[in-house]
Parts: structure tokens; sequence; C-alpha cells
């Protein structure tokens, strides 16, 4: 690994420095911008909304994926440890599929002065 | 049983089954993993809050009109730029990283004056970080002299006000000029209501009525008239008041970790500096600090994105 005098771990360092700051500065541009795309490409608002955020998401699974794997080593450990550690993620993932399906019965719920309170159903 | 007898020496940095890491780093990524836990259960909750609202009718808040001091430039020039500062304290967290990550490799290669001035530089960032903290919090509590106004839907049915949802909650920004005189009208959402006497009316209206118990009040944003300026725990002019109870929790609890690792950092330093891993022939302890270290910047990406961004 990284016995020798290190220039080349140094330089996966500042490799990697650069490509975060780079999407940083990106989905900076985008949050600035993004109120004017829909009128620059002609796409509804809906449907800018959708492609901003799940840039966003994306963007940043990848900032975590270069953090976690080089900052922190990870890709460096053996497979067994990094499988370990990744996989009691998949209760997150889970706990947001429960929540977004939960929520859209609970989204139905209307606020008012004195809480939440359920809109009748249409039959 | 047999009497097994333990060297505590192995536990700590002998032998590495299974993993081929320390027992410290192990334990390290463990407690990190139930962090992770944490603050992923505390962003879900966000998103599902906040998607829960917008659903229920009210406007979130818009982070481009929250966060828009940076100083010098805000007391100075009085030019207020969206979201710069953010950036920049993003910058300064990921540049931490940077350093932190130097240290970790100097004290591969056992270098102790590298790794005490990168450990040194990472301090100073996670003071720098800290400090844009305090300076946010402080303009977050603070706020705008005006507040902001929130209308009932049914106030404004009748009127045909262009960039006004109807049926829909209205929250709106009102700029004033130094007489107190409305110059500008903004909906949460952005969208500037250039001329509506309407509105206008209306807000003066309600202004007049809700007077005497205005500042502060009880259900915050769902009661029409003038929020108080800033944020509390109760009501805040930028949006519902899940808005800053989960900014004050979320960023606050970040804040915390951030806090404490400049604490570690400073314990790591302090250790350098007298040889003490030099004696004990390895620099794990840098490590291990680090992942921790890393792991705050980690976070930070995700507060950033989904506080901030979206």
């Amino acid at each position: 690994m990284q016995h020798s005098d290190g220039s080349e771990t140094r330089k996966e360092i500042f490799r990697t420095a650069l490509i975060l700051t780079a999407l940083t500065t990106f989905e900076f541009v985008l949050a600035g911008i993004k109120n004017s795309l829909p009128a620059w490409t002609g796409l509804s608002v809906g449907a800018v909304k959708m492609i901003v955020l799940s840039t966003f998401v994306i963007l940043t699974i990848f900032k975590a994926f270069y953090i976690v794997g080089v900052f922190m080593h990870l890709k460096d450990e053996v497979k067994r440890l990094a499988w370990t550690i990744l996989i009691p993620f998949l209760f997150i993932i889970w706990l947001i599929i429960g929540l977004m399906y939960d929520g859209t019965s609970w989204g139905k719920q209307k606020v008012t002065d004195a809480g939440y309170s359920v809109v009748e159903q249409q039959a | 049983m047999a009497n097994v007898s333990v060297d505590p020496k192995a536990l700590v940095e002998g032998e590495r089954p299974i993993f081929n890491a320390s027992w410290g780093k192990l334990m390290m990524w463990f407690f990190l993993v139930s962090d992770a836990f944490t603050f992923s259960a505390l962003l879900v909750a966000y998103a599902a809050i906040r998607s829960r609202t917008v659903d229920g009718g009210l406007a979130w808040a818009n982070p481009e009109q929250v966060f828009i001091h940076t100083p010098i430039l805000h007391e100075v020039f009085h030019i207020d730029w969206p979201l710069v500062f953010v950036g920049l304290m993003t910058f300064i967290l990921i540049l931490s990283s940077v350093t932190m990550v130097l240290a970790v490799e100097a004290g591969h290669r056992n270098s102790r004056k590298e790794v005490s001035k990168w450990v040194a530089w990472t301090i100073v960032g996670g003071v720098a970080f800290l400090s844009c903290q305090a300076y946010e919090w402080y303009h977050f509590i603070h706020g705008s002299e005006s507040g902001a106004y929130v209308l009932k839907s049914g106030m404004l049915d009748d009127q045909n006000i262009p960039g006004v949802k109807k049926g829909a909650a209205v929250e709106v920004f009102a700029v004033r000029n130094v007489e107190g005189e409305i110059v500008q009208l903004q909906t949460r959402e952005g969208s500037q209501i250039t001329y509506a006497p309407a509105l206008e009316a209306v807000i003066k209206a309600s202004e007049a009525h809700t007077e005497g118990h205005a500042a502060g009040g009880g259900h915050g944003e769902h009661q029409e008239g003038r929020t108080h300026g800033g944020a509390s725990l109760k009501s805040n002019e930028y949006g519902p008041a899940p808005f800053a109870n989960f900014f004050f929790f979320v960023t606050g609890f970040h804040g915390t970790h951030v806090a404490s690792g400049v604490v570690l950092l400073i314990m790591l330093l302090v250790n350098v500096n007298k040889g003490i891993y030099d004696k004990r022939g390895h620099y794990e302890m840098t490590e291990k600090i680090g992942l921790y270290w890393h792991f705050v910047d980690l976070v930070w990406v995700f507060v950033f994105t989904f506080f901030y961004l979206v």
C-alpha cells in the first residue's frame, strides 16, 4: 500500500479533492440557475424539479463514494470489512421506501390550525 | 469453562483476525455506522415532514432567500448573495478533510513533523467552520426586520393576483423601505409580485388587526399576519415551524460533531508533539481520528444537499 515515499497517495488525495470541489461547484451553480431552467429548456417546472433533485442526489452519492473510498481508505480495506460496513445501510433504504409508502396516506391529511385532520375520502 | 487468559496488548494492537484491521479502527468504523444511522434517520424524517407539509398546502422555506448573508459583503458592502457563504463553508470542510488525510499519509511514514503540521491545519479548518456556523446561526435567528406575512387562502380567493396560487396558503415577504412602506412583495417560492394593491391592503389590514399579539405568536405559520423576524423553535419567518426546528437540530448536531472532532484533534496534536506515537511505533491514532473527521465531512455533504440546495 503506502509504504514508499507516499507521493502516489498524495497525488490521489489531490485528485479526489479536485473532484469533490468540482462536483460541489457544479451543484452550487445548478442551485443558482435552477429557477431559470424551465424558461431556458422549455421543460415543465415539475420535470426540471425532478431532474435537478435527482442530479443533486446522484452527485451527493458520488461525493460520498469518494470520501468513504479514498479519504477513509475503505477501498484499501479487505472486502469483508467494506461489506460489513455497507450492508447495514440497506436498513436506511428500507426506511426511505417505508416512509415514502406510508407518507402517501399521511400526505392526504390536511393541515389545520388545530393540527392534522384526515380529509374525507371520495367514494 | 476453561480459564482463558487474554493479553490486553493483543486486544489493542495485536492479532487482526477476520478484518485485517486493528480493534481500535474497527470500533471506530462501527461507531460511525451507528452515527450514520442517526443522521440518516434525521434526514429521512426531514424529507418526510417537508413533503408532508408541502402536500398540506404550505410552502417550505426557500434556502436562496434564507441563507444570503456573507461576512464583510453583508456588513460593509450591503450585498447579499444566496448560498455563497454555505458554499464557502463546504469548501472549508473539504479542505480540512484533505489536510486530515495528508496527516494520515504522513503518519504512515512516521513523519512527526508533517503529521503535526497537517493536524494543526485541520484544527484551523474545523475552528473556521464552527465560526462560520456561528455567523450563520446568528443571522438565521435574527432574520430580517420586517418578518414575513402569512395569509390564509380564503382571504385572497376573490383577488386575482398574479404569482399567487388560488386555494393555497400564501406566505409573503414584504420588502420595505426606510419609511416602512412596502416597496416589493415576494412569495415564499421566490416569485415576485410587482403590483398588487389588493394584497397590500390585506397585509395592512391584517397588520392593524394582529398588532398586539403578532410577534412569535402561538400557531406561528398557520396564523395570518406578521410573523416575527428571524427564527425560534415556535415559529420562523422563512417557512413552516419544522423547517427551523430541523435546521437547528441537524446542523446543531453536526456542529457538535465538528466541535468534538476539534477537541480530539487538539488531543492528537498534543500527543504527536510529545512524541507519544513515535514511542508507540505507529500513528494509528491519526487514522482513527481521521476516520471520524472524514465522517463529519461526509455528513455535511448530505446536509448541504438536502438543507441548502434542494
